[in-house]
């Protein structure tokens, strides 16, 4: 086969680009699990694990800069680098989000959780379940499954919807703990992004099959929009 | 088993009078072997059309169709219609001396001819009945120097065409082509022979002539087809080794987005 | 390092081998250069004793008077030069022209009936004895004409030299690169243009080349001769145009005078005063052979200067 020296160092790109994702996903999971248990020490670490997140990111980045000048890539080979590059970029962010809720969580500091956190880690499990499966779909050029897995989005949206009625339910009724409900607020927020940047990479997995670059879902106005999940 | 031929044309109707040149269902034997096979492509006028495809695939016999330069090979023969300028130039009647004229030719090695840089520019347009030295002069000033050569060799346009080195022997020759003005320049790999810094400058050239001429480049270099042409053509022998048009579009979906698999085959370099 | 298995077979025999290496090498350099030397003796032989015996010969006036009788001194072999000069630039007219046509068409046409015969021809041409051309011309022209002349002889060295050019001409054709044909053509040139302006200069210096050395192998030819140009000591041009000049004779019949008698060239006049008994023509013989000799290096010297100054010329 020809290519095979290129092909090696493609697959060991998506290699890498899993194992960044791995890193994100369980940075999510730790993130919450530790603002949960109030574990200081825990977001402690995620902020440490973020600078191991940005450091492959760059080293990915770097990889495929020097496969982009020394393989003259074309066409399907080409939309894949391409690609890749701006994943690592969503990948990173979703890192990014998840060191918001480890500062959060050190910020409240000794405070209690306004009220038991049960939707924020369902939203927390379900974007790293989404992110998880986009990635497969990525490195496996599955264009169908990465179709299928942006409308799941709304049950993110959902619950993200779920959770600020409940906090302004609390507001209203105790203005003193607005302080404390705009951080979960923010927590939340957070979580509802990482699921839109899910969206994101499917897209972009759809690209590097079919060439086409489209939104796979309407996803402008999912929380703005007052009627649209009722 | 016929091979499947996929041929994407996006020209819209208002372009289709923008074709300087086209080919109708071009075959091109010789003796009895089929060389190339039902050939279909419109050039557009202005534009730069490469045509890429691996070796012995019938690139340059396809080429050398344009300007009827396959009637050197005594067994060769063409079937089909050659279009320039809506006439078909494939017919008994037709003056090759003037379509020679109008389609001009740059070869793989510089080819100069054996007398000074001034001559081998002078020898198109004397052909032609040009005699009066001002005339020449002129002539062979405007031609030197819209191949970007004018300046290197002003000072000596009387000593020998090889004096000058590959990438100025090269610029040369395409002085050559351009001093009897072609409407159309075909080159059969202009540049595989030259330096790489050469091979750039001929690029270049290439952008500066588009905007007069129509330019029809034969090359094996991918990156170069990819850098300099608006359209490209994709080729191919099928089973019978017979050369194929497998797909024609615009150069930046042939590289991005191709349609036909043994086109993203070729240019991601899967298939040698 | 590990060695592999190579390397410990080739060690094992090295400083043998090495030495065995060089004793060979200087005994077949040594050899070779023997042989060198062995086959340049007769050049070298030749070329010396020929200047032994013609040096004392060769004066001026040997270059420019013509033949004294017998018993008297001194006198030349201007004739002889005249004569040779005159025969081969007819020659080379007779030859050129049809020889260079010739292997114009069999280039371009190897394969045709007519390119076939004429290359088949040439071959054979080529393998002809050079009296028995001599033979021809006498039958052709010598006996209808009933006198000897410049004509008949140069026009018997021209069919010597045939076949010569048109085997350097084709050569020397069929090996400038079709790219500067295509060149020409592609142009809009049509074929016979192509071929005269194109390709023919490119071809030239080889050509010519090719011209030289057939006219260096002519100049010594004296079989076709014998029957055709005869000989003639009392040739002197400048006496004919002079002669011509105040009889008020056309250019045209000066020229006939010139070509249209009998005269001698150096390898004729080498040999026949070499049959003769006297000593100073013995003595006249070798100073034409020596004559000749210069003649000829003279020609190669010519041709070989020529080639480099068109070398220097082509590289600007």
């Amino acid at each position: 086969m020809l290519r095979k020296t290129f092909e090696t160092e493609i697959k060991q790109v998506k290699d890498d680009v899993l194992m960044l994702g791995s890193m994100v996903e369980q940075s999510i999971i730790e993130a919450v699990e530790g603002l949960k248990k109030r574990d200081l020490k825990a977001a402690q670490k995620i902020l440490e694990g973020d600078r191991a997140i940005n450091k492959k990111r760059f080293e990915i980045e770097s990889q495929l800069m020097i496969l982009i000048a020394t393989q003259q890539p074309m066409a399907h080979d080409l939309r894949l680098l391409a690609s890749t590059l701006e994943i690592i970029s969503e990948l990173e962010r979703m890192g990014d989000y998840a060191k918001g809720i480890a500062n959060i969580n050190i910020r409240m500091s000794d405070e209690a959780l306004l009220k038991p956190l049960i939707d924020i880690p369902r939203m927390a499990e379900k974007g790293v379940d989404m992110l998880h499966r986009a990635l497969t779909a990525f490195v496996n050029e599955d264009m169908e499954t990465a179709r299928k897995i942006p409308v799941e989005d709304d049950i993110v949206d959902g619950l993200y919807l779920q959770i600020y009625r409940e906090l302004m339910t609390i507001v209203i009724a105790d203005p003193t703990t607005i302080e404390r409900a705009n951080w979960l607020l923010w927590v939340a927020h957070n979580l509802e992004r990482v699921a839109d940047r899910v969206t994101n990479i499917c897209e972009r997995t759809v690209f590097i099959v079919t060439g086409e670059l489209t939104e796979i879902t309407d996803t402008d106005n999912e929380f703005w929009h007052p009627h649209k999940h009722e | 088993m016929e091979t499947k031929i996929a041929v994407s044309n996006n020209m819209t109707q208002s372009a289709e009078s923008n074709h300087k040149m086209e080919i109708k269902n071009l075959s091109v034997f010789y003796g009895k072997f089929r060389a190339l096979a039902e050939i279909n492509i419109a050039i557009q006028s202005n534009k730069i059309t490469a045509i890429i495809g691996p070796s012995g695939c019938g690139k340059s016999t396809l080429l050398r169709s344009f300007n009827r330069m396959n009637d050197l090979t005594p067994s060769a023969r063409m079937d089909g219609e050659i279009i320039l300028d809506g006439e078909n130039i494939n017919t008994a009647g037709v003056d090759v001396v003037d379509v020679r004229r109008r389609v001009g030719m740059v070869f793989q090695r510089p080819n100069p001819f054996p007398k000074s840089i001034y001559d081998n520019v002078a020898f198109g347009p004397r052909l032609y009945g040009i005699r009066r030295k001002n005339d020449l002069d002129e002539i062979v000033e405007k031609s030197l120097r819209q191949s970007a050569l004018w300046d290197e060799v002003k000072d000596k346009l009387h000593q020998s065409g090889y004096s000058l080195s590959g990438g100025q022997q090269q610029r040369l020759c395409i002085s050559r082509a351009l001093a009897v003005e072609p409407e159309v320049i075909l080159m059969d790999e202009p540049a595989s022979a030259l330096d790489p810094i050469s091979t750039l400058r001929i690029e270049e050239l290439m952008h500066d002539l588009v905007k007069d001429y129509t330019i029809l480049i034969v090359t094996h270099n991918m990156q170069q087809a990819a850098r300099v042409s608006d359209y490209t053509a994709m080729m191919m022998i099928d089973e019978h080794r017979a050369g194929r048009m497998i797909e024609f579009n615009e150069t930046q979906i042939i590289f991005t987005n191709p349609k036909d698999k043994r086109t993203e085959d070729y240019v991601t370099g899967r298939f040698g | 390092m590990t060695t592999t298995r190579f390397q410990e077979l080739i060690t094992k025999n090295q400083a043998a081998h090495s030495r065995r290496r060089r004793i060979t090498n200087i005994v077949m350099l040594t050899v070779t250069g023997l042989l060198t030397l062995l086959a340049l003796i007769p050049l070298f032989w030749i070329i010396g004793y020929v200047i032994y015996r013609g040096g004392s010969t060769i004066n001026l006036d040997f270059f420019t008077q013509l033949s004294r009788p017998l018993g008297m001194s001194g006198g030349g072999v201007l004739f002889s030069i005249e004569g040779t000069i005159v025969i081969m630039i007819l020659a080379c007219l007779f030859a050129i022209p049809p020889g260079v046509l010739t292997a114009f068409y069999a280039a371009r046409n190897p394969n045709t009936p007519l390119g076939i015969a004429l290359r088949f021809g040439t071959d054979v041409l080529a393998g002809i004895p050079s009296i028995i051309m001599g033979l021809f011309v006498y039958v052709l022209l010598v006996v209808p004409t009933k006198h000897y002349s410049a004509l008949a002889g140069g026009l018997a060295l021209a069919i010597l030299m045939l076949p010569t050019i048109v085997r350097t001409t084709e050569e020397m054709l069929k090996l400038v690169p079709h790219t500067l044909r295509e060149g020409s053509l592609g142009l809009g040139a049509p074929e016979w243009k192509t071929s005269l302006s194109v390709v023919f200069p490119a071809a030239l210096d080889g050509i010519l080349t090719g011209f030289l050395l057939g006219i260096a192998r002519s100049v010594g030819e004296t079989a076709p001769l014998l029957f055709t140009a005869l000989g003639n000591e009392h040739y002197d041009v400048r006496q004919i145009i002079q002669g011509g000049i105040q009889t008020h004779e056309s250019l045209f019949a000066i020229i006939g005078r010139i070509i249209n008698q009998p005269v001698d060239s150096l390898p004729l006049t080498l040999w026949k005063y070499a049959q003769q008994p006297y000593p100073e023509r013995i003595d006249q013989s070798w100073g034409v052979a020596l004559v000749l000799m210069i003649f000829v290096l003279l020609i190669e010297i010519i041709a070989r200067l020529w080639v480099e100054s068109r070398k220097r010329a082509l590289q600007g």
